[in-house]
């Protein structure tokens, strides 16, 4: 073995995976996860850990992979995380814990999240639960949103005694979780549900169908429900358009929909009754995860599918892993590209979408270099389907139904960075309705940071 | 039916063939629920998120009232649930509530209203008739539909309209006529004055009713259906062309100034997942609330 490298983890070929839902990863085995582990030098100023949001002890859990105790690696992490398998498989590990391992100096960095993974399914199929909490206290604390940052919040609050309820507007829990991340790279069913399954062990109760500032509001939660503290976080789903001429002909959806639809309501399964347009060729406009996730998902229903991109590879927001991904299964990216006008044909479905192509110049305020269009240079990519992925801002409805809570210009709700507390007394928020999207470990070291913030305030009350 | 299933059905009723009213029992929504809003129903595990205007509520017994029409595969499944089954999911209310009910009070006593309700539509419509009438608001309206059979909510509505007109395509009961013949008779010929008329019922029916208003000047406010999926303002599947602006009509309506509508674009979004089944049964069925000619099911 060298040292230098990491262990190759085993993956679905991309022939077979382009036309399937499964998990693309297949993750380490025992021996596997043990070879990588003892890669790691056990640093006594472990640099990784500082690149985890929520500084879960990463050496710590992987002298027990070592050890080959691994209920105890899950025990360890547990303190800290509670979505490690979520966590292990999204997180872009890449820039966070793994960009400051020493190892990665020279060679390969430990495999840390993959380590994590590996811990957190092993302890799910051994049937391994987290720790039950101490005492109850009996204090009522409602928690919105049940995106990473709310379970963990909850999770966080019901270990320190807390009675805590999330309140949740889709019918199922899970945030981007169940319905923005596909099934090929998170499996639904065995991993987000296993893992909310052990916040509710918790004692954390979930109420579904419940959208705050329509169903109830912050007001009656607080003052006739009995609820002393409230944490948001209800995340940042609102889709952006591009505003050019044809974007709302039919066959132009926001990814929210694609993915909703194809995730949470399962349009994949027809089993299940809601429809989706697959599209024969499809553009997704945008280059981040979400685009990623789009553009994959619709080369999985049979597509032929464009990545157009304003800028270029370089700049690409997605994980490199999922660019990486994409490209083997036949995506085809379309990059210094911007679309113009969506072309509708008669029937009023879209046709095409003419395009102009890019070139980089001067870095503009985010540091990156400003694409401006080539002269002459328009052209039109024939489609049936176009899908925009061009961020999402955070939901104003609750907001704009909570008086005294202060909202930025972006419409992120304001929160103290150390603990979460908004404007509004008693009121605390975090994750993605405060940063703007950003990615489940930030919501989730927000949650927690949450959690502390209100038992804080709780206790001095 | 899963045993967890918690939206209950304390009430069923046919109103009319492939019409059904259904009382179910979620108190979160029933509390604070206003005319004008709608609920999210989604069946079982496996099916649709299925929008449905609320027709009434009883705050006490916890109860949303929901009216529907058995057209396509998941409101026909819908229609084989009985009193004391429950439904999966229940969401609301979603969406404003109409604008009449925050109007200033002086305004709104100062208001000639003109209710029309297309078919289904007298759904809708009829928690805001009562409303105003509850409030100390005299309406008239108006009931459309193809046939007599088709007429439903009839008795429920005279009791809070002042004046109640119902009119038929084929002359069976009431007017013959649709409804826009209607309003042009009462206006032109009865010398009703109106300031503003609310149209409820297909997309296609307060199309016709907004071209009519617009010549004669009266404002005109009407309840959009699109397509849905979340009904939450996350998916962007409801938008809509109002005026110059694109707007998302699970939260920013369902109601909306009809002059400023864009039913072209309305119409032909509403066709995008119309199953060829859907439209067939749509036909069979003769279109229960598609009276108006020019409609797409009409033709082909
Ligand atoms: C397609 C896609 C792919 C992504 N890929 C990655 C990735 O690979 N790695 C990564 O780290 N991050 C990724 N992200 C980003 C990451 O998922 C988010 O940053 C994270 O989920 C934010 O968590 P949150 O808890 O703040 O909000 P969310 O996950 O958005 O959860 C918010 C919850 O609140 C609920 N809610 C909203 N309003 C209300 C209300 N009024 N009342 C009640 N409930 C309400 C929502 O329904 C939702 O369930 C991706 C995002 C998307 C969309
Ligand atoms: C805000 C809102 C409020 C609504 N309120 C009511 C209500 O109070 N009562 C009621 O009966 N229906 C109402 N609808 C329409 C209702 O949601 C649809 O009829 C239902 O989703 C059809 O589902 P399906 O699977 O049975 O039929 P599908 O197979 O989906 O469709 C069958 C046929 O129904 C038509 N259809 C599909 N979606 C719509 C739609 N959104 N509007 C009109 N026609 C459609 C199509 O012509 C299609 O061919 C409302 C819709 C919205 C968005
Ligand atoms: S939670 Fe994410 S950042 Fe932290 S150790 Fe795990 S993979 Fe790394
Ligand atoms: S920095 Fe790398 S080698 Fe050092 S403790 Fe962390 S994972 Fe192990
Ligand atoms: S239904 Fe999804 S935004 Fe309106």
């Amino acid at each position: 073995m060298d040292v230098l490298k990491k262990v190759p983890v085993r993956e679905q070929d991309p022939k077979v995976r382009a036309t399937n839902f499964e998990e693309v990863c297949y993750g380490y085995n025992l021996e596997e996860a043990q070879a990588e582990a003892s890669r790691c030098i056990q640093c006594k100023n472990p640099k990784c850990v500082g690149g985890c949001p929520v500084n879960i002890d990463i050496p710590g859990f992987i002298k027990e992979i070592t050890n080959g105790d691994i209920e105890k690696a899950f025990k360890v992490i547990g303190q800290y995380s509670a979505l490690p398998a979520v966590c292990g498989r999204v997180c872009p590990q890449e820039s966070q814990c793994e960009e400051r391992c020493i190892r990665g100096i020279k060679g390969d960095p430990v495999s840390i999240g993959k380590l994590e993974r590996f811990t957190a399914d092993w302890a799910r199929e051994h049937n391994i639960k987290p720790e039950m909490p101490k005492e109850k206290n009996g204090r009522k604390v409602a928690v919105i949103g049940a995106g990473p940052a709310g379970l963990t919040c909850a999770g966080d609050l019901a270990k320190l005694g807390y009675d805590v309820t999330i309140f949740e507007a889709l019918h199922e829990p899970g945030g981007v979780l169940v319905y923005g991340i596909p099934e090929f790279r998170l499996p639904k069913e065995t991993v987000v549900k296993a893992e909310i399954e052990n916040v509710k062990a918790l004692g954390v109760k979930i109420e579904t169908n419940v959208v705050i500032g329509k169903s109830t509001t912050i007001d009656e939660l607080m003052e006739e429900e009995g609820f002393e503290a409230v944490f948001i976080g209800s995340g940042a789903g609102l889709p952006k358009f591009m505003g050019i001429p044809g974007e709302n002909a039919n066959g132009v959806f926001s990814a929210n929909e694609y993915l909703t639809r194809n995730n949470l309501m399962k349009a994949f399964d027809k089993s299940y009754d809601t429809p989706i347009i697959a599209g024969k060729k499809v553009a997704v406009v945008g280059g981040g995860n979400v685009a990623m996730d789009a553009a994959r998902t619709a080369l999985r229903l049979g597509a032929e599918v464009y990545i157009v991109y304003r800028r270029g590879e370089a700049e690409l927001p997605a994980r490199v892993e999922e660019v990486h991904h994409a490209k083997e299964e036949g995506i085809i990216f379309k990059l210094l590209t911007n679309p113009k006008e969506i072309l509708v044909n008669e029937d009023g479905w879209v046709c095409g979408m003419r395009c102009v192509e890019m070139e980089l110049g001067e870095p503009d305020e985010s540091g990156r270099r400003r694409p401006v269009e080539k002269k002459d240079s328009e052209f039109v990519l024939e489609l049936d389907t176009v899908i925009m992925s061009l961020g999402t801002s955070p939901n104003p409805l609750i907001s704009s139904t909570t008086e005294g809570l202060e909202v930025n210009r972006h419409k992120c709700i304001v929160a103290d960075e150390e603990t979460g507390m908004s404007s509004r007394e008693g009121v605390f928020a975090g994750g993605d309705a405060v940063t703007g999207a950003a990615t489940v470990i930030l919501a989730m070291g927000a949650g927690k940071k949450a959690a502390a913030g209100i038992d804080r305030y709780l206790k001095s009350k | 039916m899963a045993e967890n299933y918690k939206y209950t059905i304390t009430k069923k009723e046919a109103l009319a063939n492939s019409i059904y009213l259904m009382d179910v029992l979620a108190p979160r929504v029933a509390k604070n629920c206003y005319p004008g809003q709608f609920v999210i129903v989604k069946i079982d595990e496996k099916g649709e998120r299925i929008p449905l205007t609320i027709c009434d509520y009883d705050r006490e017994a916890g109860t949303v009232t929901i009216v529907f029409q058995a057209i396509g595969p998941s409101t026909q499944l819908m229609s084989q649930y009985e009193e004391g089954e429950a439904f999966r999911d229940f969401t609301g209310p979603l969406g404003h509530k109409s604008e009449l009910i925050d109007m200033p009070r002086e305004e709104l006593s100062k208001k000639q209203i003109l209710f029309v309700a297309g078919g289904v539509g007298s759904a809708p419509v009829y928690p805001q008739v009562k409303w105003m009438k509850e409030n100390g608001y005299d309406v008239d309206c108006i009931i459309g539909a193809r046939n007599k059979d088709l007429i439903i909510l009839e008795d429920r509505m005279r009791k809070w309209a002042k004046n109640l007109y119902i009119t038929t395509d084929d002359g069976s009961y009431g007017f013959k006529g649709n409804v826009n013949e209607c309003i042009k008779d009462l206006v032109n010929n009865q010398g009703k004055k109106y300031d503003l008329v609310v149209a409820i019922g297909p997309m296609i029916m307060m199309k016709f009713v907004c071209i009519l208003t617009k010549e004669l000047g009266i404002k005109t406010i009407v309840s959009m259906n699109p397509v849905m999926v979340d009904g939450t303002g996350m998916c962007g599947a409801c938008r809509l062309s109002i005026g110059n602006e694109v707007k998302f009509a699970c939260v920013d309506g369902p109601e909306f100034d009809g002059h400023l509508v864009n039913f072209d674009e309305a119409l032909q979004r509403l066709q995008m997942y119309k199953s060829p089944g859907g439209k067939k049964i749509l036909r069979e069925k003769e279109g229960a609330t598609h009276h108006h000619p020019g409609c797409e099911c009409h033709e082909e």
